[in-house]
C-alpha cells in the first residue's frame, strides 16, 4: 500500500491495548456538531410548518412567527457549516471499486456479516452515499429555500417558480430527514462509532472490522510527524 | 337600481355569523356546522364602473389603512399593485376592440375573490390563520398568521400581500365585520354608480342576468358573468363585457384553479412525506431488534494490535 488512499489529515494510529485510532480532528468534530444541531433544529422547525399536526413544535422556537423567521437563518448556518465538512471529507468519499462490491453485497451488510465484505477505506459505500446525498440535498434545499424566503427574496422570482420551490423544498426535506435517520441509525447500530465524533477516536478493532484498508494504510504510513503517544507500545 | 341596503339600527344587534359558522379552518380539523348561512356575494359590474376609486378610498377608510404616496408610472392604476394596505385596486386597461375599432376602457376592481375552494387556506400552515364561513367569506386571522407567505403561493388570483411592517398577510375581508351586522362592504356602500352591489349569491346572479341582457342588447354579445368553476365559484363576481376573454381585464385568469403543484405539495407530499420518514425510523428499530448491534469482537481488537505491532519497526 504505497500511494495514499484516503487517509485524511489528523488520522493516526496509536498502538496499545486496545489500539486507538484518531479518526476526526477537533475541528472536524466541532464542524460536525454545528451541522448536526442545525440540521435537527431545521428538521423540527420545518416539520412544524410541513404538517398541521406538527405545528405545535413552533412552540419550541417561540411561536409561529419566530419559527418562520429563524428557520431560514439556521439554514444559512447549516449551509456554510456543511460546506466546511464537504471540503474536509469529499476526497475520502470518492467512489472506489470496492464500493460497488459492497453495494452488491448489501444483504451481508444488513446482516452484519462483515467478513464477507471487501476491505474498506475510511468510508464504506453507505457512508459515501449519505455524504453525497446530504451534499446534493443541501444544495437543493438552500437554493429552493432562498426562493421561498419571503421576507427578503419574494420579489426575485415569480409565484409559479415559488410554488415549484415549495414542492421541491418539502420533498428534499423529507429525503434529507430520512437520510439523517439512516445516518444516525448506522452510528447507533455499529457499536464504537459514536466515539469517533465525540472523542475523535475509535478502537483499532473497530477500524479493523469496518475500515481495514484505512487502518492498514495508517499503520504502514506511520510517518515521524504523527508522534504523540507513539513511544509507549508495550503495555 | 338595485335596492340599497338600509343602514343598521343604532341599537346593538347580534352578529349574523361568527366562529360557529366556520366551514374551513386552515391547518385544522373542523366540525362543519349543521346549518349553513345563506351564501353572500359581491357583484362588480365592470361595464358600470367609472373609475372614480371611491371604493379604494372607502376600503382604506373603513379598514383604517393608509397607503403611502407613490409615484406616477404612466397609468391611472394607483398604487401600481395591491399592497398590504390597498386591499382593493382599480386596474385600468385600455383596449382597442378589433371588431369595432373603438377604444374601450376596461376598469376592473381587483381584490380577493372569496373562492369557494380557497387556495390560500389550503396552503396555510398556521391553524386558524385563514378561515372560511358558511356564507362564503374567506377571512384572515392576523393573530394567528405567521407571515410565511404560503397563502400568496396558494392563491390563484395573486391577492394576499405580506406586510413589511408586521410580516402578516393582508387581503380583502369582504368587510366581514360589516356583513356581520347586515351591512354591505364599504366599497359597495361608496360606489356611486352601483357598479358594486352586494346581497345573497342567488340575488347577485339574478341581478347579473339582467345586466348581461342589457349589455347584449347594446351589442356586447359576449357579455357574461365571471364566477369561475375551477375554484368552485367565487363570492366576488364580475359582470364582464367580454366574458369570453377575462384576461383582457388586467390579466384576470381565464380559468383559475388551485395550482396542481400546490395541491401536490399540500396533498400527497404531506402524507407520503410523513410515511417515508416514519418508515425509515421504524425500519431502523426493527432492524436493531432482528439483527442486533454490530459489535467489535475481541478478535478484531487482537487483529488490530497484531497489525500495529507488525507495522511498527
Amino acid at each position: 500500500m504505497s500511494a495514499p488512499y484516503d487517509v485524511e489529515s489528523g488520522d493516526a494510529v496509536h498502538p496499545g491495548h486496545p489500539v486507538q485510532v484518531d479518526r476526526y480532528t477537533v475541528g472536524a468534530r466541532i464542524n460536525h456538531w454545528i451541522t448536526a444541531i442545525s440540521l435537527i433544529l431545521l428538521a423540527i422547525s420545518g416539520l412544524a410548518l410541513f404538517h398541521p399536526s406538527l405545528f405545535f413544535l413552533t412552540g419550541l422556537f417561540g411561536g409561529g412567527q419566530m419559527t418562520r423567521t429563524i428557520h431560514p437563518w439556521i439554514g444559512v448556518v447549516l449551509f456554510f457549516s456543511f460546506f466546511g465538512m464537504f471540503l474536509r471529507f469529499w476526497k475520502a468519499n470518492l467512489w472506489k471499486s470496492e464500493d460497488g462490491t459492497w453495494m452488491r453485497r448489501i444483504r451481508d451488510v444488513i446482516a452484519g456479516h462483515e467478513e464477507k465484505l471487501p476491505e474498506l477505506g475510511k468510508y464504506n459505500a453507505g457512508q459515501k452515499l449519505v455524504f453525497w446525498g446530504m451534499s446534493f440535498l443541501i444544495v437543493v434545499l438552500i437554493a429552493s429555500g432562498v426562493v421561498i424566503w419571503n421576507a427578503y427574496f419574494s420579489t426575485f422570482t415569480s409565484i409559479g417558480q415559488q410554488r415549484v420551490a415549495l414542492l421541491v423544498h418539502s420533498v428534499a426535506a423529507v429525503a434529507i430527514i430520512s437520510l439523517w435517520i439512516v445516518h444516525v441509525y448506522a452510528a447507533i447500530w455499529v457499536k464504537g462509532t459514536i466515539s469517533a465524533m465525540t472523542r475523535g477516536q475509535v478502537t483499532g478493532g473497530w477500524a479493523w472490522r469496518h475500515h481495514r484498508k484505512w487502518l492498514r494504510e495508517l499503520v504502514s504510513r506511520k510517518t515521524p510527524g504523527s508522534s504523540g503517544t507513539r513511544g509507549t507500545p508495550a503495555e | 337600481m338595485f335596492p340599497p341596503i338600509p343602514n343598521p339600527p343604532v341599537t346593538p344587534t347580534p352578529a349574523k355569523f361568527g366562529e360557529g359558522d366556520l366551514i374551513r379552518r386552515s391547518a385544522s380539523n373542523l366540525r362543519v356546522p349543521v346549518e349553513f348561512k345563506e351564501p353572500v356575494a359581491k357583484l362588480i359590474d365592470v361595464s358600470k364602473c367609472i373609475g372614480c376609486k371611491a371604493c379604494q378610498a372607502a376600503c382604506l377608510e373603513w379598514n383604517e389603512l393608509h397607503e403611502e404616496i407613490g409615484t406616477f408610472n404612466g397609468s391611472y392604476t394607483n398604487p401600481p399593485d395591491l399592497t398590504e394596505n390597498s386591499l382593493t385596486l382599480m386596474r385600468f386597461t385600455e383596449w382597442v376592440n378589433p371588431e369595432t375599432d373603438t377604444l374601450e376602457w376596461l376598469i376592473r376592481k381587483d381584490g380577493c375573490m372569496h373562492c369557494a375552494d380557497p387556495g390560500c387556506l389550503k396552503a396555510c400552515p398556521a391553524p386558524g390563520a385563514i378561515v372560511q364561513y358558511s356564507n362564503g367569506i374567506v377571512d384572515f386571522d392576523h393573530d394567528r398568521c405567521i407571515g410565511c407567505g404560503y397563502c400568496v403561493k396558494g392563491c390563484p388570483f395573486n391577492i394576499p400581500r405580506i406586510s413589511k411592517a408586521d410580516h402578516k398577510a393582508y387581503k380583502c375581508t369582504l368587510c366581514s365585520d360589516r356583513v356581520a351586522v347586515g351591512q354591505g362592504p364599504a366599497c359597495q356602500k361608496a360606489c356611486p354608480t352601483q357598479a358594486i352591489v352586494f346581497g345573497t349569491k342567488t340575488q347577485m346572479k339574478e341581478w347579473a342576468e339582467g345586466r348581461i341582457k342589457d349589455l347584449k342588447s347594446r351589442g356586447y354579445k359576449n357579455a357574461g358573468l365571471y364566477d369561475p368553476p375551477g375554484v368552485g365559484g367565487t363570492h366576488v363576481m364580475y359582470v364582464l363585457q367580454h366574458a369570453d376573454q377575462p384576461s383582457l381585464y388586467a390579466g384576470l385568469p381565464d380559468n383559475p384553479r388551485i395550482s396542481r403543484i400546490v395541491e401536490a405539495w399540500k396533498g400527497v407530499t404531506k402524507y407520503v412525506g410523513l410515511g417515508v420518514m416514519g418508515f425509515a425510523a421504524i425500519a431502523g428499530a426493527l432492524h436493531y431488534l432482528v439483527a442486533g448491534a454490530n459489535k467489535v469482537t475481541p478478535e478484531d481488537e487482537a487483529n488490530a494490535e497484531k497489525l500495529t505491532e507488525g507495522g511498527r519497526s
